[in-house]
């Protein structure tokens, strides 16, 4: 089944880390297997923050060596940062196997990218100057406090909820996707796709990379690629109704827009509540009621409809 | 007037009679035979016994609990605040009942009810009413998609917009919708009748085998097999008096409003009932 929620606060920044851990927690019941969140603070373009795994959560249960190898991933990231001549500045551990780089690096972000994820079973969640992508095994709540995103400020997010259906219970086939290799752009995704397999091939085709053979990826995928062939975000995701197969309504984040698409058929649920100081979306209101307890106006956008709203 | 006092009694009861053509095996309410529809869920209520419930701390399960711990009690008149948008509130009631929801639900509100009047001063989630027999329910801001599906019997109104596949595979009643539904609204729709004052999505009546579509704005498209009818006098007239009911009227008169219903190209019936079939056979 899987929940979405996404915010964006016009003109401030707000406490979104609260607001997500709340809207997805309040999701739970759609999918209890992982919940992820691509959140957005202020961009900062001299630095890059980049998150990411350097193992499994499962892996820590096969066997000693995997705590050596997890030391031995992470060094291996931090020599490959070096040799491309990015300044590491700051380091967090959120988790043994989840970290929090910033760096400057002027470099080729893609060429970085790649070099990094050649390291075996190491993973890049996000790489930008506004987002950071958390996600792991369990419910927002506890995905939130793992990783202290409790007091988070930015100015918008996205997150997810996952019941998994057609991959399997791993942070790697968890949601949100980051759109490598673009800086700050982050999808979530309700729904199935028919076409993935053709349209992955297509991609892969075109160079792309998908570290999943979850569905939802190919959306991450396909919008970087399409914003990489001139497409700005709203035109990327309106082909996108045509071009994709399947039931299925998303949400995209790039450093300073939220937007929304939904299927021809309409098949999956969203709630809208706009106002002049925010727009919350969710796939159910009981997650925007979560963050608005008093009575609001909220309404279903219709079949085929695309949304954009810049922060 | 022995047809329309009828209607008024089945009203005032909250119950409601249905003009059918062809042959169906259902069976309708007749309010002379009143007496004999009791359900062993069904509680015997009194309207001027009110209580009001403040449910924000309640789940969903406690709400409904609570509902019928008052409804046991004789109460007819419920007020429930702060639903919250918690989803499944006031449902499987099968008695009259008068039930107040101030604020919003979520998703399956109020479905498998028979008899009560329930109004909704927020909006409704997806599948609001569902497999509803009889009733009213009106709801006065948006609803979400499969609004009053597989519907048998009452009204159900909601007067702003509405959701794709509205009054998906309804089998009775009225649907009426005071703002614009989206795609595939009446799809397969069997019997009853929905009035749209709005606009219309694509697909509009998909492969419907039977019932009457009312539209007052613009339709982006028919389904299969759904056809343009005629508006007759008698269809204006059943409109002004059903949408004076609720305080609504067709943006342009109703007898301006466009009638659709099933051109029956894909029904692959005869007239025979299997049964009757044998004997012939």
């Amino acid at each position: 089944m899987c929940g979405i929620a996404g915010l964006i606060h016009r003109g401030r920044s707000g406490d979104i880390g609260q607001e997500m851990t709340s809207m997805l927690q309040a999701l739970r019941h759609r999918g209890p297997d992982s919940t992820g969140f691509a959140l957005y603070g202020k961009p900062d373009p001299d630095h890059q923050v980049m998150r990411f795994k350097v193992a499994e959560q499962e892996d820590l249960a096969k066997g000693f060596r995997i705590h050596d190898q997890i030391r031995e991933r992470k060094s291996m990231v931090d020599a490959r940062l070096a040799e491309l001549g990015a300044t590491l500045e700051h380091e967090d551990q959120a988790t043994e196997y989840a970290y929090r780089y910033i760096f400057k690096f002027d470099g080729d972000l893609k060429r970085l990218a790649d070099y990094i994820e050649d390291i075996e079973a190491v993973e890049i969640l996000s790489l930008g100057h506004a987002l950071e992508l958390v996600k792991d095994l369990g419910d927002a709540g506890r995905v939130s406090n793992q990783y202290g995103l409790g007091a988070f400020q930015g100015t918008h997010g996205i997150g997810h909820t996952r019941m998994a259906t057609e991959s399997d219970v791993d942070i790697r086939s968890a949601h949100p996707y980051w759109a490598y290799p673009f800086n700050d752009v982050a999808v979530v995704h309700n729904g199935q796709l028919t076409n993935y397999w053709g349209s992955r091939r297509e991609l892969e085709r075109r160079g792309h990379r998908f570290v999943s053979n979850c569905d939802s990826e190919l959306i991450a995928v396909y919008v970087a690629d399409r914003i990489d062939r001139g497409d700005d975000l709203e035109a990327a995701m309106t082909r996108s109704i045509g071009e994709l197969d399947g039931v299925f309504t998303y949400l995209v984040a790039t450093s300073d827009s939220l937007g929304m698409a939904k299927d021809v058929m309409a098949a999956k649920p969203m709630v809208l509540y706009e106002s002049d100081d925010i727009i919350v979306l969710a796939s159910e209101e009981v997650a925007i009621r979560s963050v608005f307890p008093h009575e609001i106006d909220t309404f279903d956008p219709y079949e085929g409809e695309v949304r954009v709203w810049k922060s | 007037m022995e047809e329309l006092s009828r209607e008024q009694e089945s009203h005032r009861m909250g119950m409601h009679t249905e003009q059918l053509a062809g042959r169906t095996q259902q069976v309708f309410f007749a309010p002379e035979e009143a007496e004999n529809f009791a359900s062993p869920d069904a509680f015997d209520v009194d309207f001027n016994k009110r209580s009001e419930i403040d449910v924000a701390e309640l789940t969903q399960q406690q709400v409904n609990l609570k509902i019928r711990e008052l409804m046991s009690q004789g109460y007819g008149t419920i007020v429930v605040r702060n639903p919250g948008a918690k989803h499944s509130l006031g449902v499987g009631i099968l008695n009259r009942l008068q039930l107040y929801f101030e604020g919003s639900l979520g998703y399956f509100g109020c479905g498998l009810i028979d008899g009560p009047i329930i109004r909704v001063s927020g909006r409704v989630g997806w599948s609001c009413a569902e497999n509803m027999m009889s009733g009213t329910i009106v709801i006065e801001k948006n609803a979400g998609s499969t609004f009053g599906a597989a519907i048998r019997g009452g009204d159900l109104v909601c007067k702003g917009d509405v959701g794709s596949r509205t009054g998906i595979d309804m089998k009775g009643g009225t649907i009426i919708v005071g703002g614009r539904t989206g795609a595939f609204s009446g799809f397969m729709m069997q019997r009853g009748r929905m009035v749209i004052l709005g606009d219309a999505g694509k697909n509009l009546g998909d492969s419907m085998y039977d019932g009457t579509i009312y539209v007052g704005g613009k339709i982006a498209g028919l389904g299969v097999d759904a056809v343009e009818g005629e508006m007759t006098d008698f269809d204006a007239q059943w409109l002004e008096r059903k949408l004076a009911i609720y305080g609504l009227e067709a943006p342009n008169g109703a007898g301006n409003m466009t009638k659709i219903v099933s051109g029956k190209q894909l029904w692959n019936y005869d007239n025979l009932e299997p049964s009757e079939k044998k004997l012939v056979l």
